[in-house]
């Protein structure tokens, strides 16, 4: 009985099992349909949508930058470079702990302690998501190291790049400038021009000299590739692609050679030198020293260094040919001169008795000479040979200001030379209008009489005191200074750039020779830079000039000695040789060099030599102080090269 | 001598039952093979997985239901102690506890369960088969939710709620009251519809619904439109979904799928490994594998249909449920229909733990399926 309700109750559970077996697989059933109508609607219904999906999400566009175009100088040496390197680069988002990683690469990879304050100067400038390289120019060991460990360090990546190398070093830093990785400034620059897509594959910007003037040109157009893509970005294949257009090379009007050497002949001496060649406007060599070396700002520059030439009191990075503004001093008098010559005035056989200063009718202030007690009997030419003061006081005065700034300015005085590279200031050419603008006071007669030698509110480049001295030269045809000669298109042949004349000063032969003769004396015995013509080859056309930093009061006398170095004046010279035939003109600047004749003058003279004759300059008595950047350049930077 | 040694060896085992599932464990290679990048390492290690695998199947296969029965006890008990060990010693992995470290291995105490579980049931309700009451629910229940809200806490959701419903198939089939099954079944059908329909409102930004996490929200509105989180949450279901929709009917072919090869998918040799199969092998594919399962779990069933005691049969259906369970939220979601916890695709995906699991319960099926006859007389 027992046993059969037993039975009969096991029969019963297994009976409403099964019906609960069969509730549960018509259940699951049911959910499996729902899966495969899921499926159907994807992989059918919704198919052309996915798929189409599936080929956006695996192919993009990917930028390809361009090679750098070069820059040669104009014997075709290399002057900017381009090679390829690998470097390690760290996403900072990427990376939980930076410290760490970057402690951990260190024992794979020399991690020098300036490469760690760059990338944290980097660090802080940049966004999270963006790259910033932590070593560059990883040899192929240190390379390898890392690849194989690479799993190890997500978020660091070792990339292939192109680099910018300057092979000569701080040679022409100030001409050919530098390149800098692209900040917020240049992406917003780039965006407001409508270039920012030109620029999606590319690091760096030019940022100074050439390299930021000609970025146009050589930095060339982004070329694409459409790559197929795993679901981080990392490309697996290229499908096709639109090469890049390389930057074309730029061909100079320097020759580098004759830059070195003019730059040696400063010593460490401070200043500027800018020889033209004034029969088409080319640039021989654009001197300004101290200079740097522009290597150490491609990838950002270490804070030691950058500290060293910012606050240097020397101020290597000031471009001094183009932001230089010094009084030209009696550099100034041969304009002058022809500016009188030119009004009918001083006309030869005029001459003044120089009593050895200048005196306003109804004034009792005396404008002094440079030399006490006076030159004598002085004539136009003469006055030009020893820099009379007296008698430039009073042309000054008698032509007036306004005549005076007029004729100046048909030689560039008051104005941009227009050469090629940006940043170029303007000096000053100062006429009363300016004066009221600039002081809202009137013009006094004797500030007309100090511009006349050069002196008062007139300041000048030595870009522009060089442009000056070649239209002189060249009989009053201005050419637009220029530092590139040729630009070459990848592939193709070089474009010259043609000579532009940019004005022709309509003078009298006879009053230019007149001014021309008196600059020929200044280098001969008795001129005021008789050591510079001294034994030279060919004959050459200069004028002196000393330009005051402090001002000397009346009854007191200049003494060199007595003032520290950093207030003497500065010595400036202007020349062209040969004086016949003309082939380079010059502005030579330096700084707190006392006079011009004996400091500014022999590195004209230096130059000039190696120009026109190919003479190297003997070797220096003592040790020539090379012109040395602030700081060494970063080994790892001359080793490659050098 | 040998065949005879052979017959010997393979006494015990379901035929029919083994055969679909080498044929599983066959495909799983294949798409393993495409979804491991072509990887040899991970191939011979899943190899090795299955050897280990269906050696366990044997194992247990040979162990008889009442021995079964007589260990499930001291089995849930052993579980319980481990989940409060990984509580309070665990690894940590993946920023969840779900490892507790032995020294000589790790062991995943939350993986025994999903077997321990329905066994302990199973268990209780075959010793309380003469009268069972509805307090015998309440209490199977507690020992339910107990290591429930242990591996919850790890936190590992997705094998907390596998373990829960495969423990709530065993109170079903215990034979839980209709009364007490069907409401719940209806307000869950109704809610979701009504979610489906008020999703916009619901998941509107600052919308907080108090009952949940913020995260588990954030979950569930992006399993509802993936498109609110592209990077983020939606990311693993927006990539899943292209990459089956972009199948289409036959797939692109082996090995040629290219969000699977491209590195598109998260997880695609684990979780995720039904995206990869899905879109080299298409529409074709996926209902050939949804065939596979639905005979192993048919198999399974008419196992318990046929299982001599209580404790056989609710095993049986439990386990023939689990793997239902674990396939069908695997699939769901992937292919976006529910929210992505971490289930691997049973048989499938990448990894020795679940397989093993899965492979005992097969053996479990298949001792009861061949060791009924015994019992019986």
């Amino acid at each position: 009985m027992n046993a059969r309700f037993t039975l009969r109750n096991t029969q019963q559970e297994q009976y409403s099992f099964r019906i609960r077996l069969g509730v549960a697989a018509a259940f699951m059933l049911i959910f499996f349909g729902l899966l495969a109508v899921r499926f159907f609607y994807l992989q059918i219904t919704r198919y052309d949508y996915y798929h189409t999906q599936a080929e956006n999400n695996r192919i993009s566009l990917v930028p390809t930058p361009p090679a750098r175009g070069l820059i040669l100088d104009r014997n075709g040496v290399k002057l900017a470079d381009n090679f390829f390197a690998y470097t390690l680069e760290i996403t900072p988002s990427k990376v939980a702990n930076l410290d760490a990683t970057i402690s951990a690469l260190g024992r794979l990879v020399e991690i020098t302690p300036a490469d760690r304050r760059r990338f944290d100067r980097l660090h802080e400038q940049s966004r999270d998501f963006e790259r910033i390289p932590l070593r560059t120019q990883l040899t192929e060991l240190e390379a390898a190291r890392f690849a194989v460990e690479r799993y190890r360090f997500p978020g660091v990546e070792l990339y292939t790049r192109q680099f910018r190398y300057y092979p000569r070093g701080a040679v022409g830093a100030h001409i050919i400038g530098y390149i800098g990785r692209i900040n917020d400034v240049d992406q917003k620059n780039l965006a407001d021009s409508g270039n920012a897509s030109n620029y999606k594959g590319s690091d760096h910007i030019g940022k100074s000299g050439l390299e930021e003037s000609y970025e146009s040109r050589l930095h060339g157009i982004t070329g694409t590739q459409q790559v197929e893509n795993d679901a981080g970005g990392h490309a697996i294949r290229v499908l096709s692609s639109q090469p890049p257009t390389p930057g074309s090379d730029l061909v100079l009007t320097i020759d580098i050679k004759l830059q070195e050497i003019a730059e040696k002949a400063f010593g460490d001496k401070r200043g500027a030198l800018v020889a033209i060649d004034p029969s088409n406007g080319q640039i021989l060599a654009f001197v300004s020293m101290p200079t740097y070396d522009p290597n150490l700002f491609i990838n950002g520059i270490d804070p030691e260094s950058w500290k060293a030439l910012n606050e240097s009191l020397d101020k290597p990075l000031i471009n001094r040919p183009l932001r230089g503004a010094y009084p030209p001093g009696s550099t100034f008098k041969p304009f002058v001169a022809l500016a009188g010559l030119e009004a009918g005035l001083r006309e030869p056989p005029f001459s003044i008795s120089d009593p050895g200063f200048y005196k306003l009718d109804g004034s009792t202030h005396l404008y002094r000479d440079w030399k006490a007690g006076g030159h004598g009997m002085v004539d136009m030419k003469k006055a030009i040979t020893i820099s009379c003061d007296t008698f430039f006081y009073g042309l000054a005065q008698e032509l007036g200001i306004m005549r005076l700034a007029e004729f100046a300015g048909h030689f560039g005085f008051g104005k941009k030379s227009g050469i090629d590279l940006d940043g170029e200031l303007g000096g000053l050419m100062p006429t009363p209008e300016w004066k009221k603008k600039r002081f809202k006071q009137p013009w006094y007669p004797g500030e007309t009489v100090i511009v006349g030698i050069g002196q008062g509110y007139t300041l000048v480049t030595p870009m522009q005191l060089a442009q000056a001295t070649a239209i002189l030269a060249n009989n009053g045809t201005a050419y637009r200074p220029h530092l590139v000669s040729a630009i070459q298109p990848s592939g193709e042949s070089p474009r010259p750039v043609v000579p532009e004349v940019m004005d022709q000063i309509t003078l009298n032969p006879e009053h230019a020779e007149l001014v021309k003769q008196g600059m020929m004396d200044v280098t001969k015995p008795g001129g005021t830079a008789a050591s510079v013509g001294a034994g030279a080859a060919y004959i050459i056309a200069a004028k002196t000039g000393t330009a005051q930093v402090v001002g000397i009061k009346q009854n007191e006398s200049y003494n060199a000695a007595a003032l520290s170095e950093r207030n003497r004046d500065h010595a400036l010279f202007i020349a062209y040789a040969p004086a016949d035939a003309p082939k380079i003109a010059l502005a030579v600047i330096v700084e707190n060099g006392g006079h011009g004749g004996s400091t500014a003058g022999p590195i004209a003279r230096q130059v000039m030599d190696y120009y026109l004759l190919g003479k190297e300059p003997a070797p220096a008595p003592k040790p020539a102080a090379k012109p040395k950047p602030a700081t060494p350049p970063a080994e790892e930077e001359t080793e490659v090269y050098d | 001598m040998i065949s005879a040694w052979l017959r010997q060896l393979g006494k015990r085992i379901d035929k029919f039952l083994l055969g679909i599932l080498l044929l599983t464990l066959l495909l799983a290679l294949v798409v393993l093979f495409s979804a491991s990048g072509q990887n040899p390492e991970r191939m011979s290690s899943q190899a090795v997985n299955i050897l280990i695998a269906l050696g366990a199947l044997w194992l247990f296969a040979n162990i008889p239901p009442q021995h079964l029965q007589r260990i499930a006890v001291p089995l849930y008990l052993l579980g319980m102690i481990l989940l409060v060990g990984v509580f309070l010693f665990g690894d940590t992995s993946k920023g969840a506890q779900r490892w507790l470290n032995l020294g000589v291995m790790r062991i995943q105490p939350s993986e025994l369960m999903k077997i321990a579980v329905p066994m302990m049931l199973a268990w209780y309700f075959d010793r309380r088969d003469q009268s069972l009451r509805f307090l015998d629910y309440i209490f199977a229940a507690i020992l339910l939710v107990l290591p429930v809200g242990l591996i919850l806490k790890q936190p590992d959701l997705g094998t907390a709620m596998l373990v829960l419903l495969t423990g709530i198939t065993v109170i079903f089939f215990a034979g839980l009251s209709w009364k007490v099954v069907l409401p719940p079944v209806i307000l869950g059908v109704i809610v979701v519809v009504w979610f489906i329909l008020n999703q916009g409102s619901l998941c509107a930004d600052g919308v907080q619904w108090q009952i949940m996490r913020d995260y588990q929200q954030q979950r569930i509105c992006t399993l509802a439109n993936p498109a609110r989180d592209p990077l983020g949450a939606g990311y693993h279901t927006i990539q899943a979904t292209i990459a089956l929709g972009s199948g289409g009917l036959a797939g692109k072919g082996w090995l040629h799928g290219t969000q699977s090869q491209l590195d598109f998918l998260p997880e695609r040799h684990t979780d995720f490994i039904l995206a990869v199969f899905g879109e080299e092998f298409g529409l074709i594919g996926n209902l050939l594998l949804l065939t596979l399962f639905a005979i192993i779990i048919g198999r399974g069933l008419v196992i318990a249909a046929s299982g001599s005691t209580t404790f056989s049969r609710l095993l049986a259906g439990s386990i023939a449920s689990a793997f239902f369970i674990y396939a069908f939220v695997n699939m769901g979601m992937v292919s976006g229909i529910l929210p992505v916890v971490g289930v691997p695709l049973p048989l499938i995906s990448y990894g020795g733990t679940s397989l093993v699991t899965l492979m005992i319960g097969f053996g479990i099926l298949m001792s009861i399926q061949t060791h009924k006859k015994l019992v019986q007389t």
